[in-house]
């Protein structure tokens, strides 16, 4: 049976992983390599790396350190910002990652998503979606780091990109990022009805209640986060082990051991 | 003497994921294109992430075809395909269109046939149930759990299949004929259990 997905998603700013609050605070935390060594080991599934400065800076993907984080990385490695031509996926790929996340460039130029799944393959473009309520309530997807709006609505969006031929979401609410309230799961739950390719939920997880939501009340085939997994120990293990006590399919490693502890309501072990 | 390990660089996918998986089990390996390269090669891999058209493309283009057919179906050197690099080996893929494949072995790649709830691409972790005495999948545990990211998989006789995962029907995970290896899931992708199918594959070389 296939598992849903439990993704660290690590934000780089230079080069640093930082958290991020609602996409207009960033406070350090440290290396992505060691992030990257120590998740690969705690039973991630999968792990994203998102550079929020490429885009902002006209910067190209920094190729040196995606070629760094991918030699221990033995898990999936989807790599995103700064993407915006067929020869950056490229370079990207051949650095060591296994996919490449667009968003910027998606919204700016949506035959890019095209050209980039008949080239690549569609498995290997995900699209990464940033929304949140706008001034008049309705969902909008934003791009460049949530800075620019696009009248875009999150759920025909994400018809779009499929019919365009992304093979994966990965579905942001900027609104809840770095809040620790939960996901989204109104703009989950849309997105996740409107498409048929797998939808990956990110932004507001602060306990491992959350996760379980976005599977069983979002119905995201993946559940992403990042600052959670940063900040509480043994976060992605005693996630996993949440999922797996509340019935769904997780891929546990025989390594680590899943029972026999117990965790507070905020996901800490007590 | 340790036998050089070759990867076929066809401008297809993620390459260095599968050179740094064979470099973490302390193995030197050789990226090439280079047709006098592979003429050398003891071990080939042919990994692969992409459409099957443009992949049978560049092999044709960088001249390849003729060489890796010499080396695996005449030499027999040990082989192994990863993902669209199984799916290569084929007679023909019905992935946009029709396109002829390397034709090693008997089989065409179609489409996975899925109620509409399964969600295509399979992207994930699936568990797979493993024909008696594979030896690729030795020294496994009970969870057999790989990384699978692909909307297409392998038709072909069930003698060579040696292992299949479950998703809305049958899917082809993997399969042996003499000295070819090949998965459709990602070894190199697939952490531990992913580097024990790579350490029994080299155990074999």
């Amino acid at each position: 049976m296939l598992k849903y997905r439990l993704i660290p998603c690590l934000i780089l700013k230079d080069d640093l992983i930082v958290q991020s609050i609602q996409f207009k605070r960033y406070l350090p935390i440290g290396k992505a390599e060691v992030a990257i060594e120590f998740f690969v080991n705690w039973d991630v599934d999968e792990i994203v790396l998102l550079d929020i400065n490429a885009s902002r800076k006209g910067r190209k993907p920094r190729l040196d350190l995606i070629a760094l984080y991918a030699e221990e990385c033995f898990v999936p490695f989807t790599v995103g910002g700064g993407i915006s031509t067929l020869s950056d996926i490229r370079n990207v790929i051949r650095a060591g990652a296994d996919k490449v996340s667009i968003n910027t460039e998606a919204v700016r130029s949506p035959h890019f998503i095209t050209e980039g799944a008949k080239t690549f393959g569609c498995q290997c473009i995900t699209v990464s979606i940033d929304a949140k309520k706008n001034s008049s309530g309705d969902y909008e997807v934003f791009v460049n780091s949530g800075k620019e709006s696009t009248g875009l609505h999150p759920a025909e969006w994400a018809q779009k990109v499929q019919s365009l031929g992304a093979g994966e979401i990965l579905l942001t609410s900027i609104d809840r990022d770095g809040t620790k309230q939960g996901y989204d799961l109104d703009l989950i739950h849309m997105v996740t009805d409107a498409v048929t390719i797998p939808v990956v939920a990110c932004g507001g997880v602060g306990t491992m209640d959350h996760f379980i939501q976005g599977i069983v009340d979002g119905g995201a085939q993946a559940v992403a986060a990042a600052n959670i997994f940063q900040y509480t120990e043994h976060s992605t293990i005693i996630a996993k082990s949440a999922l797996k006590k509340a019935g769904i399919p997780v891929r546990l490693s025989s390594q680590v051991k899943y029972e026999g502890f117990n965790i507070d309501e905020k996901g800490r072990l007590i | 003497m340790t036998r050089s390990i070759t990867i076929v660089d066809y401008g297809m996918g993620n390459l260095s994921s599968v050179k740094n998986a064979f470099v973490h089990l302390g193995r030197s390996v050789t990226l090439t294109s280079s047709a006098e390269d592979i003429k050398r090669a003891d071990v080939i891999i042919l990994p692969g992430v992409g459409a099957f058209g443009e992949a049978m493309q560049n092999l044709q283009a960088l001249n390849l075809i003729d060489i890796l057919t010499e080396k695996v179906m005449h030499e027999k050197v040990p082989f192994l395909g990863i993902c669209l690099g199984m799916q290569l080996i084929a007679d023909s893929s019905e992935e946009n269109g029709f396109f002829h494949g390397l034709k090693w072995i008997e089989g065409n790649v179609r489409k996975i046939k899925a109620p509409q709830s399964f969600r295509l691409p399979h992207i994930g972790w699936n568990n797979v149930t493993v024909k008696e005495g594979s030896i690729l999948f030795n020294d496994l545990g009970e969870d057999k759990n790989f990384y699978f990211v692909h909307s297409f998989h392998m038709n072909c006789d069930k003698d060579i299949i040696e292992s299949t995962t479950e998703y809305g029907g049958e899917v082809t995970a993997s399969i042996r004929k003499d000295n070819i290896f090949a998965t459709q899931f990602h070894p190199e992708k697939s952490h531990v259990n992913g580097m024990k199918i790579l350490q029994n594959f080299l155990r074999l070389c």
